[in-house]
């Protein structure tokens, strides 16, 4: 178990810059998650961490000790691939014993580390056998018991749950969160599945562009994203953004949003009439109501999923809005309906996509 | 079993009559066979020939031998002819001499009988005969197991020490990482473009000052590294999973465990392809062995088989016993590494 610290880390493949100065600290213990679109670096900033790939420049520190230019073998970190990359050729036990042998481990000690983790995992009648004869499931816990075994200082996942099926990956993402309760240690999970990332993560760093957005717990994010990236990459259905121009800012802010004027209590923050603004609202926070709503929209689409529904509605000058409604809805298709915000729950990003600060 | 599966198979499915293209298929494939095996199988009979009967026109194609027959009598055996005589008949005489265009005759029957017969009256009486001592006598005048040892010490050994020096080659070409490595790749395949003729005197040179000459080392060593070799593996190499030499580097593997506990197993079907092809080079290998090699007792096989070929006589008959005794162990390497082979080749992408 241990820390880990990156100071400025860049990385770039030959004229193309896929880091641009990471600051980052993990704290002993801890679960983080990089999340982020594909492209954006995040499997990049993970082997920069792992020692598979060196940083341009910048600072790598575990436990307080300089690692930036050792090779991965020394950094005393275990990865788990995407690909689990298994070992065809060897047995699940040699798999799993491989990186003890290359310690230098007594053959007891390796056996005993071997079956301890074999346990854990559900693993031990399958000792003997060859990754090809796994399913995927259990090749996954292979991956993750060749890490458990070694006792590293810091657990890497690349994306560890992409290949397996809907059913499997809920399963493994219960049994990945009791391990990290089961063992502690501190754990590195890159993923862009925002499901994942808010399920697991102590915290969660939003990349985007080979740029931190945010780093904060997951309600944080969800709660008080930091501008408009992570709002609309944080939650599902994905947030929605509804161009607005400021009427008045004086304690109260009025807004024009399509065709209506809409009014939020709230303390001064200095924008000027006819600064153009993002409102951004989740599904969840928005109520329909028959009447005397904020805006008045049709239904163009109601997916009824038994406990909750999804409505796409438009509202004249506006992009399409997504809602969620709890339980089954009434609504159907071309239905005029009223939109009401609660207030509370609204997001305001400035031009830049900064979010502006709440009341 | 399988051969029964292979011809079982028709284009429209098992059962089902036989569609113009299966006929074509198998024709084709037969001439295939007819042509690849064809020489081979003339030169396991002729191996069974006489040297009388090599020499024969027009060849038949089986080893046929003249018989002969012991007659009371007569000191030695004499040759068996079918004779017509004067009167019509046919009969079976021996010869007992031949003067001019007349050949004296007797019945092995009735050996006081003497018949004086025309040449062109007569025909042998020829059976299939196998002459074994093409393989016996050469196999005890001729060192031959002295030149299969040397052979198949020199396949061995050379084809060990190709596999081990091609894969670490390969292995740095394709998976260590270290400056200049494209130059490194480009010298090695441009290698190729260089005949064994060329360097032919150059390496002789070399091998002579390092007092290797008449020494089976000098067969082994230079060709040990070969850029087929190297190229052939490190193509497969390119192709195993990245992530797999990651993931050994994360669990603390250095490069030679890498190389020797992942990368080497996993290239199993190329080192076998690679070793076949080796094994093929250097069993077959003539021109190198035949200038470094005079001394007889470091021979190798191909180059013991030269020693039949005279400036002015060839023992074919030796000849051919010999080639087959040296085809042999190769062909029986091909029937047992044949699946090898196959998968190997197809893996490899070689041809």
């Amino acid at each position: 178990m241990a820390d880990l610290k990156l100071t400025a880390a860049r990385k770039s493949f030959g004229s193309i810059d896929v880091l641009h100065g990471i600051d980052l600290a993990v704290k002993d213990g801890e679960f983080v998650v990089f999340v982020g679109p594909s492209g954006c670096g995040k499997s990049t900033l993970l082997r920069v961490i792992a020692g598979l790939e060196n940083v341009t420049s910048g600072e790598i520190e575990i436990d307080g000790e300089r690692v930036t230019h050792l090779p991965a073998s020394e950094r005393g970190l275990a990865m788990v691939f995407q690909s689990y990359a298994l070992y065809p050729h060897m047995s699940v036990r040699k798999n799993m014993g491989f990186a003890l042998e290359n310690m230098g481990l007594k053959p007891s000690e390796i056996t005993a580390r071997v079956d301890r983790a074999a346990t854990m995992l559900r693993l031990a009648d399958y000792l003997d056998r060859k990754p090809k004869a796994l399913s995927g499931g259990q090749r996954q816990r292979v991956a993750i018991g060749r890490a458990i075994v070694r006792d590293p200082k810091i657990f890497l996942f690349d994306e560890p749950l992409s290949n397996l099926d809907a059913e499997l990956r809920v399963a493994t993402r219960k049994e990945l969160a009791a391990l990290h309760a089961n063992i502690g240690g501190t754990m590195i999970y890159v993923t862009h599945d925002q499901v994942e990332a808010m399920t697991l993560a102590d915290r969660i760093v939003v990349l985007n562009a080979g740029r931190i957005e945010q780093v904060g717990t997951p309600l944080e994010l969800y709660n008080r994203p930091a501008n408009a990236f992570v709002a609309g990459f944080i939650g599902s259905p994905r947030m929605n953004f509804l161009p607005a121009t400021v009427i008045s800012d004086d304690g109260t802010l009025r807004l024009s949003v399509g065709e209506r004027d809409i009014a939020l209590p709230r303390a001064a923050s200095g924008l000027t009439a006819g600064t153009r603004v993002t409102l951004g609202i989740r599904p969840e926070h928005i109520d329909l109501a028959s009447d005397a709503g904020m805006l008045a929209a049709s239904v163009d689409l109601v997916e009824q999923l038994g406990g909750e529904t999804f409505i796409y509605a438009t509202a004249p000058g506006l992009p399409q809005i997504t809602l969620r409604q709890d339980g089954q809805s009434r609504f159907g298709r071309g239905d005029a309906v009223a939109i009401r915000f609660a207030p509370d729950h609204l997001h305001i990003f400035d031009a830049s996509g900064a979010a502006l600060a709440r009341p | 079993m399988r051969l029964g599966n292979l011809m079982g198979q028709r284009r429209n499915g098992a059962g089902r009559p036989l569609h113009w293209t299966d006929i074509a298929a198998y024709a084709y494939l037969a001439l295939g066979v007819v042509l690849m095996f064809g020489p081979v199988l003339w030169l396991v009979l002729s191996s069974f020939k006489t040297q009388s009967a090599l020499l024969e026109f027009p060849p038949s194609p089986l080893p046929f031998a003249q018989v002969e027959v012991t007659v009371p009598g007569q000191p030695q055996k004499l040759p068996l002819f079918r004779t017509t005589l004067p009167d019509g008949s046919v009969r079976e005489l021996a010869q007992v001499r031949r003067v001019g265009l007349l050949a004296q005759m007797v019945d092995p029957a009735d050996p006081s009988k003497q018949y004086r017969v025309a040449i062109d009256k007569r025909e042998p009486v020829r059976r299939v005969a196998f002459a074994t001592e093409n393989y016996t006598e050469p196999l005890q005048r001729f060192a031959f197991m002295r030149f299969l040892f040397n052979s198949v010490f020199v396949t061995f050994v050379a084809t060990l020490i190709t596999l081990l020096i091609n894969s670490m080659a390969a292995y740095a070409l394709a998976i260590y990482v270290f400056p200049g490595k494209q130059a490194a790749t480009l010298a090695v395949i441009g290698t190729l473009m260089i005949p064994m003729t060329i360097i032919l005197v150059p390496v002789y040179l070399v091998v002579t000052e390092l007092g290797l000459a008449n020494s089976l080392w000098a067969v082994i060593l230079p060709g040990a590294a070969t850029p087929t070799g190297v190229f052939l593996l490190r193509q497969y190499m390119l192709t195993l999973p990245k992530d797999l030499i990651e993931a050994a580097r994360m669990d603390k593997a250095s490069e030679w465990q890498i190389y020797w506990r992942i990368v080497m197993p996993l290239t199993l079907p190329a080192l076998a392809v690679l070793a076949i092809f080796s094994i093929m080079w250097r069993w077959n290998e003539f021109l190198w062995p035949l200038a470094v090699l005079t001394k007889t007792e470091v021979y190798t096989l191909q180059i013991g088989l030269n020693a039949f070929q005279g400036e002015l006589q060839t023992q074919w008959h030796y000849l051919l016993a010999m080639t087959v005794m040296t085809l042999a162990p190769v062909a029986l390497v091909f029937v047992f590494l044949q699946r090898f082979i196959t998968t190997g080749i197809g893996s490899t992408g070689m041809k």
